[in-house]
């Protein structure tokens, strides 16, 4: 599925930890401005799909295009640098900090003091409940203000492209509506983005396309309303 | 009550030296969960350098005396910072990924290294910072005359510590110290370059303690190789006694440590200084296991 416009794109990528193989080739596209959603059960392989991106783990083989230029060897610090944020799985919050240095870590990177405050006045926009806790320590917040912390982070780093990885992990449905909203509004301001779930159903709203992995391949992939309505999908995540 | 002043004076100007060596223990420790044996050596080291420079550069008599501190201190922070640098590239990166134990062996093995070549460099006898250097008049304080180099050394030590304190806590590389410190790999999706982190902190703390070895020459006169292995042992203690990975709980520890040591020698006796220190430090750790600050499980040594 090589195409020239696309912004991120993954080529028969394998990752091995020590001798287990968990990616075995995988490969898929994002196109700059899209919300592709990969699903995937517990165990199938993609928070190693986005560590490899984050450069966290050296794939051991194939290939990962950002914008044109393979990353697929270039570290962590840099690929923050070009543009690919992360927020990872069960948010790692900087529990002992406080909201506001957790968000002023988001903006590692970021040395334009204009644009940090122009992205925080946004990140308060679309959670609001962030501003009234900046002084409170990271871990004291709720569940799912940890999850709008963790997003909020990754925003002030000014991603191009934003991975988040389930993000309604261990939310409670409202809670998850918000997040996923946000995550759309995010994308409506122009940050192409990645989004991992188990959550099917809550994912393929907001999706233009998606991926299915299971044990480290990929089984199925289409348009976001194809695989909302495809049996094989509603029998083994949609529980339908 | 006279005695009891001399000694709260005492025990603070050394806890302030256990402070500032404790500290380079815990800040290590909490970014990497090793501890760096070869640290209380680093502290010998500058009491080293600080003598070398007092006497190449002939600054005793020609320079303010309380200047000399500071030029010392400036210059043997830096030579030690340089050693604590190549430390961790040479004895700890590459043993990242090995077992803890490997790393413990190679903080042993830079230690040993460390103290022998100061006996070769220098010699293996005891030499002496000049006594006079700093010849001020006692300060009286509630009535009892203090001297002032114990109050000199204390208020630089103090004024180093409020210093890494504002840093840690009030600048953008400080925070990115302790989100290092709470969890590297979410340090990392932060664009932070951890091994850069990691690199910082072995300067600091080698700086503080090294700062530590010219405060111990200068107001306590003889230094001699292995001092480290003693000095450090106290100070490694009293980072426990303030929580391992803690950085106000080391300087708490410190000066903790060193008031309680004075006023049992000041009130028992010299010989029996130690084992009471220590005693009411392992009674502390029976009521708080992690440390006074600390909080995480003791998972840690
Ligand atoms: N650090 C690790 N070391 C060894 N194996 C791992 C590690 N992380 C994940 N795995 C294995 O890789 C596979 C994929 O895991 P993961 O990417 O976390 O899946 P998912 O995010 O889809 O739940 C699993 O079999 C998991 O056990
Ligand atoms: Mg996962």
């Amino acid at each position: 599925m090589s195409n020239t416009s696309s912004y991120i794109e993954i080529k028969d990528l394998v990752v091995k930890y020590g001798k287990v193989e968990a990616l075995h080739g995988i490969s898929l596209n994002v196109k700059k401005g899209e919300i592709v959603t990969i699903l995937g059960a517990n165990g199938a392989g993609k928070t190693t799909l986005l560590a490899s991106i984050s450069g966290l783990i050296r794939p051991s083989s194939g290939t990962i295009l950002f914008d044109g230029q393979p990353i697929q060897n270039i570290d962590s610090a840099e690929i923050v640098k070009r543009g690919i944020i992360q927020s990872p799985e069960g948010r790692r919050v900087f529990s002992t900090l406080t909201v506001w240095e957790n968000l002023l870590l988001g903006a590692y990177t970021n040395h334009d003091k204009q644009k940090e405050k122009d992205i925080l006045e946004w990140v308060f926009t679309l959670f609001p409940r962030l501003k009234e806790r900046l002084k409170q320590l990271a871990g004291t917040l709720s569940g799912g203000e940890q999850q709008m912390l963790a997003i909020g982070r990754s925003l002030m780093g000014d991603p191009k492209l934003l991975l988040l990885d389930e993000p309604s992990l261990g939310l409670a449905p409202l809670v998850v509506r918000q997040i996923l909203a946000a995550a759309k509004e995010i994308n409506e301001r122009g940050v192409t983005v990645m989004l991992v779930e188990q959550n099917a159903v809550a994912a393929l709203k907001i999706a233009n396309r998606g991926y299915v992995i299971e044990v480290g391949r990929i089984v199925m992939d289409g348009e976001a309303h194809a695989l909302m309505h495809n049996p094989e999908i509603q029998k083994a995540y949609l529980g339908g | 009550m006279d005695i009891f002043i001399t000694q709260l004076s005492n025990g603070l100007a050394i806890g302030s030296i256990y402070a500032l060596v404790a500290l380079g223990y815990t800040m290590v420790y909490g970014i990497l969960r090793l501890i760096n044996f070869a640290h209380g050596d680093l502290f010998t080291i500058g009491a080293y350098f600080g003598l070398t420079i007092l006497v190449s550069f002939a600054l005793q008599g020609n320079v303010s005396p309380l200047i000399i501190p500071w030029i010392l201190i400036i210059m043997a922070a830096i030579g030690v910072a340089i050693i604590g640098f190549l430390l961790e590239r040479v004895a700890y990166r590459p043993l990242r990924n090995a077992n803890r134990l490997a790393a413990v062996v190679s903080a042993f093995g830079a230690s040993i290294f460390f103290a022998n070549a100061l006996k070769l460099i220098y010699s293996p006898n005891r030499q002496s910072y000049p006594a006079d250097i700093i010849n001020l008049p006692n300060i009286p304080i509630f009535g009892v005359d203090i001297q002032s180099k114990r109050l000199i050394m204390f208020g630089t030590a103090v004024l180093l510590m409020a210093l890494l304190y504002w840093y840690i806590n009030h600048t953008r590389t400080g925070t990115a110290i302790r989100a290092v410190a709470i969890d590297q790999g979410a340090a990392k999706l932060m664009g932070i370059n951890v091994n850069k982190i990691i690199s910082l902190v072995f300067i600091i703390g080698p700086a503080l303690g090294g700062a530590a070895g010219v405060l111990m020459g200068l107001f306590y006169g003889q230094i001699h190789p292995e001092m480290g292995f003693s000095f450090g042992l106290k100070a490694f203690v009293a980072a426990i006694i303030g929580g391992i990975g803690n950085i106000p709980g080391a300087m708490l520890g410190g000066l903790l440590l060193g008031v309680v040591e004075a006023i049992a020698g000041g009130y028992v006796s010299g010989s029996w200084k130690d084992a009471i220190a220590f005693g009411a430090l392992i009674v502390i750790l029976i009521f708080r296991p992690t440390g006074i600050l600390g909080e995480r499980v003791a998972d840690k040594i």
